[in-house]
């Protein structure tokens, strides 16, 4: 099994975040992976996007030019990589920011609210983390628990507080695709 | 070492930490840097762990002035490094000159970007002439390692520290911008110096007042002296090429077309061999690992069985001559070439094998 994730939304949301969580994560789970952002100059409000692969054997390049799955954050991300995902991929978006339907049909589609549901455990910010735990609940690329474990590795030092809303957001995200 | 590095496990880090990473484990004494995009978080990771570890860690002014630092520390035998990327690595070039002339050790990193002039902050492998013909003024060579992982960055790190040492010459990686922004798993292995190391160090200067006392420059106007000097050094290259060429072959022995890539154009090009040999096509893949030295020795080889190779690089066509001088016209050698930003994209590639195998005799196909 390989998977090229992409996630992409704008600079600020958290997206090098998540795709570095899935990461460490498949690292942890002992599968092969690689993450690759976009960089350079980048602002909050701009665009971002990182690309990570998951795989059971080796990876040799780390490009993704065809995703099997994107996690979509906001509108702009949405129209430059629906075309990009793989036939028979899968497309998750969030429709707390994006008031529009995929167009394909050729693909896979979760729809999911992450910002409302990330300000009811507290904040907007933790919007990412429910996107991730819908995703991971969804197609089961990585468990649940790992990637709450690898929340506790790359984001060291945060308080209790920071740290509960965010494993919280990851649980409700999953709790939507059940 | 600090408590919060986990010796011998495996960790997620991106190419430019790891690079840092190593060097601290190898003994790097001071950095010397200034910043460039895409190798910032080397410079940045350094700026904590060399301060952490009690080290000399300097944002120097400018990158000339951090070579010639680097200069400075090794003429009393400590480990040193700088990084840069493209532009900054053309201002090192004198200093780089200097210490090869001078014969003294240093590691430095360049982490390619596009060029040439301030060029883009994208990947590229156009600085493949200057990291393997010397890249200053002067008849020289810089031992120069083409990475292809995370894990080879943090390996060959180490490695460079002790073959600049041994061979009292600079000793470089040539990375780009996707190595040094990736993240993947590696070891941090514990750094074991290689058995050969110079016991002392003999460049380092001594006491004026005593027989240890030493003169290191790199002019020489006596009549003969530099001319004795650059056969010399062309000597130590020599058995450098013996010992240090480094390479790695997959899939060859059946294969009826060769791709030759090195770093990050290696791995798409393994990508594309696994996928083309699933449509049934015999694709191989030769990986210099030391882009200098060069193993043309093994290509050549390789050329006496298999007739046509096609070269994979993030350059338009510098590593494309080097193939050619290896194979002597035994073999056709195409090229497909992006730079700058532009990163071989799979199908394409697989496009141009099949036009090759299609092609006539004396035809090269080339995808620009």
């Amino acid at each position: 099994m390989t998977q090229r994730i992409r996630c992409a939304g704008f600079g600020g949301q958290g997206i090098v975040l998540m795709g570095r969580l899935i990461a460490h994560a498949a690292m942890v789970e002992d599968k092969h992976t690689t993450f690759f952002p976009q960089y350079g100059a980048a602002m909050r409000g701009g665009t971002a996007n990182c690309s990570v692969i998951v795989s059971d054997g080796a990876i040799a390049s780390p490009m993704v030019e065809e995703p099997d799955v994107v996690l979509i954050m906001n509108g702009p991300s949405l129209d430059k990589f629906e075309p990009t995902v793989k036939p028979g991929g899968w497309i998750f978006y969030n429709t707390s920011l994006i008031d529009r339907e995929v167009e394909r049909n050729d693909v896979n589609v979760v729809k999911i609210a992450a910002n409302d549901v990330a300000e009811e455990v507290g904040t907007s910010r933790a919007a990412n983390m429910v996107m991730l735990g819908a995703f991971s609940k969804k197609l089961g690329t990585l468990d649940l628990d790992t990637l709450m474990g690898s929340l506790d590795v790359q984001l060291y030092g945060k308080g209790d507080n920071v740290m509960e809303m965010n494993r919280e957001a990851m649980r409700r995200g999953a709790a939507l695709v059940e | 070492m600090s408590e919060k590095i986990p010796i011998g496990e495996k960790v997620l880090m991106k190419g430019n930490e790891a690079i840092g990473e190593a060097a601290v484990q190898a003994g790097c004494r001071a950095f010397f840097g200034y910043p460039i995009t895409p190798q910032n978080e080397l410079t940045a990771y350094m700026s904590k762990r060399m301060l952490e570890e009690g080290r000399v860690f300097i944002q120097s002014e400018s990158e000339i002035a951090a070579i010639n630092m680097c200069f400075g520390a090794a003429t009393v035998g400590e480990r040193s490094m700088t990084s840069s990327s493209s532009p900054g690595i053309s201002l090192k070039q004198e200093g780089i000159s200097y210490m090869a002339s001078a014969e003294l050790p240093v590691f430095y990193v360049n982490v390619n970007r596009g060029g040439p002039g301030l060029g883009n902050i994208s990947p590229a492998q156009s600085d493949y002439f200057q990291a393997t013909r010397g890249g200053g003024h002067g008849d020289y060579r810089v031992i120069a390692f083409g990475p292809s992982d995370v894990q080879e960055l943090y390996d060959f790190t180490m490695l460079g520290f002790d073959l600049a040492d041994k061979y009292r010459n600079p000793a470089m990686i040539l990375a780009d911008g996707i190595l040094g922004q990736m993240m993947e798993p590696l070891v941090l292995k514990p750094y074991e110096p290689i058995p050969d190391l110079p016991s002392k160090q003999p460049w380092r200067l001594g006491d004026p007042s005593t027989p240890d006392a030493l003169l290191i420059t790199s002019l020489i106007l006596n009549p003969g002296g530099m001319e004795e000097r650059n056969f010399m050094l062309q000597k130590k290259y020599e058995t450098i090429i013996e010992n240090e060429t480094r390479y790695e072959e997959v899939m060859t022995d059946d294969a009826d077309v060769v791709i030759v890539a090195y770093g990050t154009a290696s791995r798409i090009a393994r990508s594309v061999m696994e996928t083309a040999r699933e449509e049934g096509i015999k694709v191989g893949l030769f990986r210099p690992i030391t882009i200098w030295p060069y193993p043309y020795d093994p290509l050549n080889k390789l050329a006496d069985r298999v007739k046509n190779m096609l070269v994979v690089e993030m350059s338009l066509g510098q590593m494309w001559e080097d193939v050619r001088l290896a194979v002597e016209g035994k073999a056709r050698v195409h090229l497909h070439a992006r730079t700058a930003g532009g990163v071989p994209v799979q199908t394409e590639i697989i496009r141009d094998l099949k036009k090759v195998l299609a092609s006539k005799d004396g035809e090269i196909v080339r995808n620009f």
